[in-house]
Order: C-alpha cells, then sequence, then structure tokens
C-alpha cells in the first residue's frame, strides 16, 4: 500500500520510480524516502550477502573550490584533509568553536583547488551556512544538493555488478578512494565508501538520468540477487556495523572524543574551528563514552531508552534496535567512561521495565571480506 | 482474506468467538503496515483482559505497537511459538500467528464488532483517505 507525498517534502528524481516499485514511503528529514521495499530484513540481507541498491539522492553536496579550498576544508573540520592525495577521501566532522559536531561528512579531495563534501540530507543548508560563515579564505562554497543524484551499491557483490556497466576498473579502486568514468554511459564520481560495513560504492552524478541508471543497476544486479533498499535496511546495517548516525550518537553536544572518532580527530593538523576546546577536552579526559551494547534476552532497546549503570541512570539509549545479521539486538550509549568495559552488564528501561544487557566491543560487526 | 467467521476491530484486531473461547489475532492489514515482526509481548495466562484495554505489543524493525483486546475476558492460553518466530505474524497472521485465547466474559460480545465485509470496507476506506 503506498503512501501519498504532502507538497512539502523534498523528492529526489527516483521518487516516482520508488512507488512504482512499491515502496513504503517515508517523511525523512522533510525528504519523501523509501522506507522499504521488500522487507527491512530481506533488504538487510541481501546487503551482507549479495548486494542492495540505495537511493541515497537525498543527501546533501557542498562544493569548495578555490586557491583557498583546503584552507577552508581545513578550518571548519576536525579531520586532517592535507593528508588527502587526489582521488582520496575522508571521514571527518564539521565543527563548532567548542569542539562538537556541526555535522559528519565525507571529504573528497577532486584536485588541490576543488573538495566535494557529502554532508546530511537534514543538515545541508546549515552545514552550508556554517561553512560559508567561517570563509576568511580564497575559496568560494557551493552547496551543490540539487546538481547531483547519488546512489549505493553496497554488498560482497556490488562491485562484480557495478563492474558490468562501467569500463573504469574497480578493482584498483581501494577503499575510501574514488575515480570519475562512465557507469551505463552516464558520468560519474565512482567512490568506494558506503554507510553499511560492506564492501561497495557509492556514486554521484547529474540528476537528469538517474532513472535509467537506477534500472540499469538493478538490472545488471538482478541474476546476483540485488535488491533495492530503503532508508530502514539503511538504518540497521549502519547500526549493526557500529557506525554513528548525526542527531543519535553525534551531534552539537558531542566531541569526537566522547564518539570514539578520535581517529578523525586530528588537533596536531594545526588550528581550526575547535581545536582549542578539543585539546582541552583531550587533557582534561572525556566525562562520557560511546559504547556498543547487546540485549541478554529477547527485549528490545529503543532510540531514547533510559540506561542504568550499577543502578543509577548514566543516560539514554541512542540508537537501538535488531541486528538482523548478527541475529541479536544491540544499542549504543554514552555512559560514564570507568563504567565503559566491555562484559560490564547495564540495564535497559524498556517501557517501564528493567532488562539486562552487557557492553560489548565495537563495532558489532566486520566483514570477513 | 478476511475468514468470514472472524469479528475484527478498528485497530486491526480479529477475534473468533466460538464456544465461549475467543482466539485474537492482528490482521493481514496490520502486518503489512508493520512490517517484519521482531518481537511480541503477550499476557501471562489467567491475565483479566478488558475491551479496549492494550493485551500486550508487537514490535516491527522500527516501532513497538500496542494490541488492544476486542473483548472482555480471562486468558485460557497463548501462543508459545511466536516467542521463537514472531515473523509468523507476518506469514499468517489470521491462523497460525494467534496470540491469545480467551474465556469471554460477554460471549456475545464480539458479536457488536465489524464482520470481514464491513472490514475490508474500512480497510478500502483508509487506502483511500491515504492516497487523496
Amino acid at each position: 500500500m503506498t503512501t501519498p507525498a504532502t507538497a512539502e517534502l523534498h523528492k529526489t528524481a527516483l521518487n516516482a520510480t520508488h512507488r512504482r516499485l512499491g515502496a513504503k514511503m517515508v517523511d525523512f528529514g522533510g525528504w519523501d524516502m523509501p522506507l522499504e521495499y521488500s522487507g527491512i530484513l530481506a533488504e538487510h540481507e541481501a546487503v551482507r550477502t549479495r548486494a542492495g541498491l540505495f537511493d541515497v539522492s537525498h543527501m546533501g553536496e557542498i562544493d569548495i573550490r578555490g586557491a583557498g579550498a583546503l584552507d577552508l576544508v581545513q578550518w571548519v573540520t576536525c579531520n586532517n584533509a592535507a593528508k588527502l592525495t587526489v582521488g582520496q577521501a575522508q571521514y571527518s566532522g564539521l565543527m563548532t568553536t567548542t569542539g562538537t559536531f556541526v555535522d559528519d561528512l565525507l571529504v573528497h579531495k577532486l584536485s588541490d583547488t576543488h573538495y566535494l563534501l557529502c554532508v546530511n540530507a537534514g543538515n545541508q543548508d546549515a552545514d552550508f551556512e556554517h561553512i560559508v560563515s567561517a570563509n576568511r579564505f580564497d575559496a568560494k562554497a557551493e552547496n551543490a544538493g540539487a546538481r547531483y543524484s547519488q546512489l549505493a551499491i553496497q554488498g560482497p557483490r556490488a562491485k562484480e555488478i557495478l563492474q558490468r556497466l562501467t569500463s573504469v576498473p574497480l578493482d584498483p579502486i581501494r577503499y575510501y578512494h574514488f575515480a570519475f568514468g562512465k557507469v551505463d554511459g552516464v558520468e560519474c564520481l565512482i567512490a568506494r565508501t558506503g554507510y553499511t560495513g560492506e564492501d561497495g560504492f557509492e556514486i554521484y552524478f547529474e540528476p537528469e538520468l538517474s532513472n535509467k541508471l537506477w534500472s540499469a543497476l538493478l538490472a545488471a544486479g538482478e541474476s546476483a540477487g540485488m535488491l533495492p533498499c530503503g532508508l530502514g535496511a539503511r538504518n540497521t546495517l549502519r547500526l549493526e556495523a557500529g557506525m554513528c548516525l548525526y542527531g543519535h550518537e553525534i551531534d552539537e553536544t558531542t566531541t569526537p572524543w566522547e564518539a570514539g572518532l578520535g581517529w578523525i580527530c586530528k588537533p596536531d593538523k594545526g588550528p581550526f574551528l575547535g581545536h582549542d576546546a578539543l585539546r582541552r577536552q583531550k587533557e582534561a579526559g572525556i566525562r562520557r563514552k560511546l559504547i556498543g551494547f547487546e540485549m541478554l534476552d529477547k527485549r528490545i532497546a529503543r532510540d531514547g531508552y533510559p540506561v542504568f549503570v550499577g543502578g543509577r541512570e548514566a543516560g539514554r539509549v541512542t540508537s537501538g534496535g535488531p541486528a538482523p545479521f548478527l541475529k541479536k539486538n544491540i544499542g549504543m550509549a554514552y555512559v560514564p567512561p570507568n563504567s565503559a568495559s566491555a562484559g560490564a552488564e547495564i540495564e535497559i528501561s524498556v517501557r517501564g521495565q528493567s532488562a539486562p544487557a552487557r557492553i560489548i566491543a565495537l563495532p558489532f560487526y566486520k566483514r570477513p571480506h | 482474506m478476511y475468514p468470514t467467521d472472524y469479528r475484527y476491530t478498528k485497530d486491526h484486531e480479529w477475534i473468533k468467538a466460538e464456544g465461549g473461547i475467543g482466539t485474537i489475532g492482528i490482521t493481514d492489514y496490520a502486518q503489512q503496515e508493520l512490517g517484519d515482526v521482531v518481537f511480541v509481548e503477550l499476557p501471562r495466562v489467567g491475565a483479566h483482559l478488558k475491551a479496549g484495554a492494550s493485551l500486550g505489543t508487537v514490535e516491527s524493525v522500527k516501532a513497538v505497537s500496542e494490541i488492544f483486546s476486542p473483548v472482555s475476558g480471562e486468558v485460557t492460553e497463548t501462543n508459545a511459538t511466536l516467542a521463537d518466530a514472531p515473523e509468523t505474524i507476518n506469514k499468517d497472521p489470521h491462523r497460525a500467528a494467534w496470540f491469545v485465547k480467551v474465556r469471554l466474559a460477554n460471549p456475545a460480545e464480539a458479536n457488536g464488532l465489524m464482520d470481514a465485509a464491513a472490514y475490508q470496507a474500512y480497510i478500502a476506506g483508509k487506502a483511500k483517505e491515504h492516497s487523496a
């Protein structure tokens, strides 16, 4: 049963296609997006064992160009973009002056004078305004979301399927690197990145031929058992892979150190927004730490449920739900750092009843190949 | 599709009343709306249910939904297979995925609920409303 779109929701170029495929649609941050087609569990399983195709065109893109492009990128992000080679990408954080997250994002280096940022759908405009306000460099930022469609092909068979549609050799594109080339005749930026914990690609291209490319990819992936996948599976996959979601594990109150994202935070790279606050917190120590947990009985911890450590309320579940491939129920939460050891037993209040859980190391799932 | 010997509620529960016992579940429409069911919480045997009050919850991947009892009565049996195989609710909502059996406080109570034709008209109306 299809759900209607309200006039105010943004739509990607593939909206009619998703509806035609029978997708259950959902309002995701103001975007009319597919939640699921054949079912979240089936789609999750497809990505873990074969391949899945996602329309992620709602994601934002910000182009940064000019002689001072690197300076601007360095100033507004916490990772060290100076380490990037042309054709390389890095996961990073857009920082407030207090070292907390305005957004998380991918930074791609296209040339010494051109960087492409991929940001969260709901934060595009705020991120752009933030970057423009911080721009005192010889660089220009462009809010380019409308110029890009984006598809993600994820799973162990993703490469094999995508290779059928492009003469660009995909094997040599290493993880977190990208190349330019034609996919089914459409010019694309082909990046070996993803939000599922599997191997796969995210391709960026101009919206005009979105439907042609989507159909070609689905057809190319049919014999391999690739399924179209919605935001429901996108969320279960990233949670199972221990990946953060803005607005849940990270937001304007959390720093990279607290979120276990110290590996993308490089105060040694030089000055940037939030640098001093981050240095201070590194020295003083964090007051809370992001942990992963698994439920010990069959109950499911949901976003926002209270977490108890040693009988005292320690925080709330930031993301919680089933891990379909691991066949257990998991979640993430912030707890005091000295209560954060793997193996420690905690309790989640599930609608007023105490449910036992155990802290386990992140990521929950790591791909075997 | 919707058994003619069942009665139905606006919240998409069904009840088959026979010989003073009511068997209760959720409808095919409900399971489609929910998506993949991953967990069910049922009342204990002996629990006293009131018509319109919650008898438990059914959880999909994304959400928790309450199940409301169509009738008043005492729970005599709960479906143990749902604990290990909650997906039965998606596969066979009207038969294998019954939730509870109750001894009906008032054996005629279920007659006041929608029959299959009325329920089908009700959900067809919902579909129209959704696409308006």
